[in-house]
């Protein structure tokens, strides 16, 4: 399934967000409620979450919006995505490879039970535990020993699966070490600058020790540390959180309590928004596009979210290597006018892309050098396109741009091509794989005959997020083949950079070597499309396109 | 007449190993890997697939996967979804309320088509039967999610008569919109065959024997039109039960039921054989037992109709 993952972030909202955040410092459970504190009870439109609520298990939206409302990680991010320390005192490193963690006093779970160093490290161990099958097993890989966690080459049968009753040759991550209760160290296996800024991700979170008792009934009615508790768990109808009395960081709820109301169909919770049974819409229906401004006012978003999408050049296609086909990748880029298929195709809810990141990244700009392919310029393409002919004939062979069928891509895919087949002269067509699977099938075999499309969403707010993963040789989502060592060796020296600034400026280096090499086409970045009704106010939606749902108030 | 009952529910074992093993065929040639797509353009670590695939037997090949199946079925544990939870509470939870809209729907249709269908009828060629007419034609031509939608934006939104969609433990009033949504092609279709089946006997050798007996018009009409044109129309309720339990998947999701129309379609997208076969192996038994029901009720209908 695609997941139905929308993203926002919103620098307009710095000011509310700190705001907020003045009110309620270091606001214990013992303090009266801060000023504008409310006690209605706010209904958010969401979805049956697709796993069990188990942190490193959790890598859809439906189930983040839990996890990321009842656990508190060491850090937490606000609404323009900048980290602050949440659970952690501290977190430090003098070289990018040992980091020291060191624990805020008195924090509990709901249950009771102090969070720990241990809290941590026992959690951190679960999800990277090969054995357990966590969905998120892949964000501990940085850390020392992660090979030894996972199931030897030799332990697999023929299939990839698990031989019977064999186990990795450790059950515990050796780079992580509990110095004391509120303390403890992590080591990585080669430097990482922005180690810290992951650490707010669901996959960080600590879990208390009534989870690993039995993680099956944890996950049915999981124990957190966060701002809410999950009182009850309706499946497929409703989900509520309520205020945890017992959380000790900024996130103070200003509301009653959260209900995450569970929709099959984005137009039916949009009928219910405008009527008012629903507070907050996270996803604004296709066929609202159009209209939703204008039928909500100042009450939408429409926002570029912390998602890119891209057309994809895989490196064993022909036509595209050699100096003709760098021109060639280039004209295709400039002959797409990202303007026009932005307003006409998606109503203005997407913004067409002028980089390899995100307007929600701290770090993003509009002038990244070499960025004017992404500008529509059909003579220009023509003219690139002709002087790659005068090298190597294209033949008569249609270029084909792949992608699944299975949720809405011919509608772009259609004027795109109609775009390259009038500047450039050649056919173009969409090349529909039924379902997503197969399309992924295709996609990770080598089997796509021509471009493909791509999309990245961000795990955390981080520009090397949206590089290293996709970009970098041999990278998990490196599905084109793309290899530079030029871009890895910027991104090596970006990722061991200290300074943030200077960090940024490498990064950026970075992508103008990708837009040297085109592996990959920018398109668009998605916005983050929502609205809420009159009755509840401070609705800010985050870098990660999800509601800041304990900042909401509403009066009963 | 227990000796037809008895032969036809031994029908149901062929006709349960058929379907189900049609529907597992079915969603085995699906083509694509369901686990792949289970973790989204990333995809899940390797590994995580490979064990997923195990768990759920998605290794082996078709038959193996289909008698582990047959295995769930006859010890009561279907196992989990890829969601982890257990089939068999998912299909449970799902069916009743499916089943209670299906239910209003079958009764809105029944009353208003035949009652509109047998006045019509009555008067062919007046005023009422020729608008009755048009309007039949309009609610057959229009697809159910139009309806749904122009009802949901019309009379929730704007008017506030019903509320706007059920959500969850929905009561009578808030199913009363998706019931009447559900039920428009059928009313029309029960509409039409109520009528042109009371046109017909109408003009019967036994009608114009009745009314020449002297027995008054509204007597003639419940005792020997009605109940002579009601075969047909029975027919077609019987089958349309099926239909509704399954084509509320577009009102299910218009109003956001929690029911077997949006837990299959996400099954099916997920491709979750477990889930898929068991729910429409339950919709196919109901399908059984509404034609079985049926036939019973010709004999009710028809004193000539003997069972043995």
């Amino acid at each position: 399934m695609t997941p139905r993952k929308r993203l926002l972030g919103l620098g307009a909202f710095a000011l509310a967000s700190s705001l907020v955040l003045t009110a309620c410092g270091g606001g214990g459970g013992e303090e009266p409620p801060a000023e504008g504190a409310s006690t209605g009870i706010v209904t958010v439109g969401n979805g049956e979450p697709q796993n069990p609520i188990i942190p490193t298990m959790t890598n859809e939206v439906f189930g983040s919006k839990v996890t990321g409302n009842i656990f508190a990680g060491l850090v937490y991010y606000d609404a323009e995505g900048v980290v602050h320390n949440e659970v952690a005192e501290s977190i430090e490193s003098d070289d990018n490879v040992v980091w020291t963690v060191t624990l805020k006093d008195g924090w509990t779970f709901s249950d009771g039970t102090p969070v720990t160093a241990q809290s941590f490290v026992d959690a951190w161990n679960y999800g990277a535990y090969g054995p357990n099958a966590q969905n998120l097993s892949y964000f501990f890989e940085p850390i020392a020993g992660f090979e030894d966690v996972q199931f030897a080459e030799d332990q697999l049968d023929a299939e990839g699966a698990p031989k019977e009753g064999e186990v990795p040759a450790s059950e515990t991550l050796s780079g992580l070490e509990v110095v004391s209760d509120t303390e403890f160290t992590v080591t990585l296996s080669q430097p990482e600058s922005d180690f810290p800024l992951r650490l707010g991700y669901s996959a960080f979170y600590p879990l208390p020790e009534s989870f690993f008792e039995d993680p099956e009934a944890a996950g049915e009615a999981p124990i957190g540390n966060g701002p809410y508790v999950l009182e009850t768990w309706e499946h497929n109808s409703l989900i509520e959180l309520r205020p945890n009395e017992s959380y000790e960081g900024d996130r103070v709820p200003q509301n009653g309590g959260v209900d995450l109301v569970a929709y099959t169909d984005e137009d039916s919770a949009y009928n219910d928004l405008l009527d008012g049974n629903l507070d907050i819409v996270t996803n604004v229906p296709a066929s609202a596009f159009g209209t939703f401004e204008d039928e909500l006012g100042d009450r939408a978003v429409n926002q570029p979210a912390a998602v890119i999408q891209v057309i994809n050049v895989p490196e064993y296609v022909e036509g595209f290597q050699g100096e003709a086909g760098l021109m060639r990748r280039q004209a295709i880029s400039m002959a797409i006018d990202r303007d026009q298929v932005t307003e006409t195709v998606f109503s203005g809810s997407r913004t067409p892309a002028t980089d390899f990141t995100s307007p929600v990244i701290n770090g993003w700009s509009d002038d990244v050098e070499g960025n004017e392919v992404l500008d529509y310029d059909p003579e220009g393409a023509k003219a690139l396109w002709d002087e790659a002919e005068a090298i190597e004939p294209w033949g008569d062979e249609p270029l084909y741009i792949a992608s699944n069928a299975d949720s809405d891509h011919q509608s772009w895919i259609d004027p795109v091509c109609n775009g390259i087949r009038d500047t450039l002269g050649i056919d173009c067509e969409f090349d529909a794989y039924p379902t997503f699977d197969e399309f992924l099938d295709a996609r990770d075999n080598n089997e796509i005959k021509g471009l493909f499309r791509g999309g990245w969403q961000a795990d955390y707010p981080a520009m090397s997020n949206f590089l290293g993963p996709i970009y970098g040789t041999g990278a998990g989502s490196n599905d084109m083949g793309y290899s530079s060592e030029e871009f890895d060796a910027k991104l090596t020296e970006a990722n061991g950079e200290t300074d943030p600034d200077a960090a940024i400026e490498l990064y950026k280096e970075a992508q103008t070597i990708l837009f040297q090499d085109m592996p990959g086409i920018p398109l668009w970045y998605n916005n983050a499309t929502g609205g809420w009704s009159e009755a509840v106010e401070n609705v800010v939606f985050g870098w990660d396109s999800d509601p800041i749902l304990y900042q909401v108030t509403k009066s009963e | 007449m227990l000796w037809y009952l008895g032969r036809r529910l031994l029908q149901v074992i062929p006709v349960f190993i058929g379907a189900t093993l049609l529907l597992y065929a079915l969603v085995f040639l699906r083509p694509g890997d369901p686990v792949a797509g289970l973790g989204g353009e990333r995809g899940l670590p390797e590994a995580v697939q490979q064990q997923i695939r195990a768990q759920f037997h998605l290794d082996q090949p078709f038959i193996v996967q289909y008698l582990y199946y047959l295995r769930g079925i006859f010890t009561f544990d279907l196992g989990d979804t890829f969601t982890g939870r257990p089939v068999a509470e998912v299909v449970a939870e799902a069916l009743p309320i499916t089943f209670q809209l299906a239910i209003m729907a079958l009764v809105i249709e029944t009353v208003f088509g035949i009652g509109f269908g047998l006045f019509a009828g009555i008067r062919k060629g007046k005023l009422f039967d020729s608008s009755v007419l048009v309007l039949s034609l309009l609610l057959i031509a229009l697809p159910t999610f139009v309806t749904g939608l122009v009802l949901q934006i019309v009379v929730g939104v704007n008017l506030d008569w019903l509320p706007v969609t059920a959500g969850r433990d929905p009561d009578f009033y808030s199913l009363l919109m998706p019931a009447i949504v559900l039920a428009t092609t059928s009313f029309a279709q029960i509409l039409r065959l109520t009528r042109t089946s009371v046109i017909e006997n109408v003009t019967a050798d036994f009608v114009r024997t009745a009314s020449a007996k002297g027995l008054p018009r509204d007597k003639v009409v419940s005792r020997h039109v009605l109940r002579n044109s009601l075969i047909p129309v029975v027919t077609f309720i019987g089958v349309d039960l099926g239909n509704l339990m399954t084509g509320s998947i577009v009102t299910e999701g218009i109003f956001n039921i929690n029911g077997v129309g949006g837990t299959l379609f996400e099954a099916i997208q997920r491709g979750e054989s477990v889930t898929i076969v068991t729910m429409s192996t339950v919709i196919v038994l109901v399908y059984i037992v509404a034609n079985l029901l049926v036939d019973l009720l010709y004999a009710v209908l028809d004193p000539r109709i003997r069972y043995a």
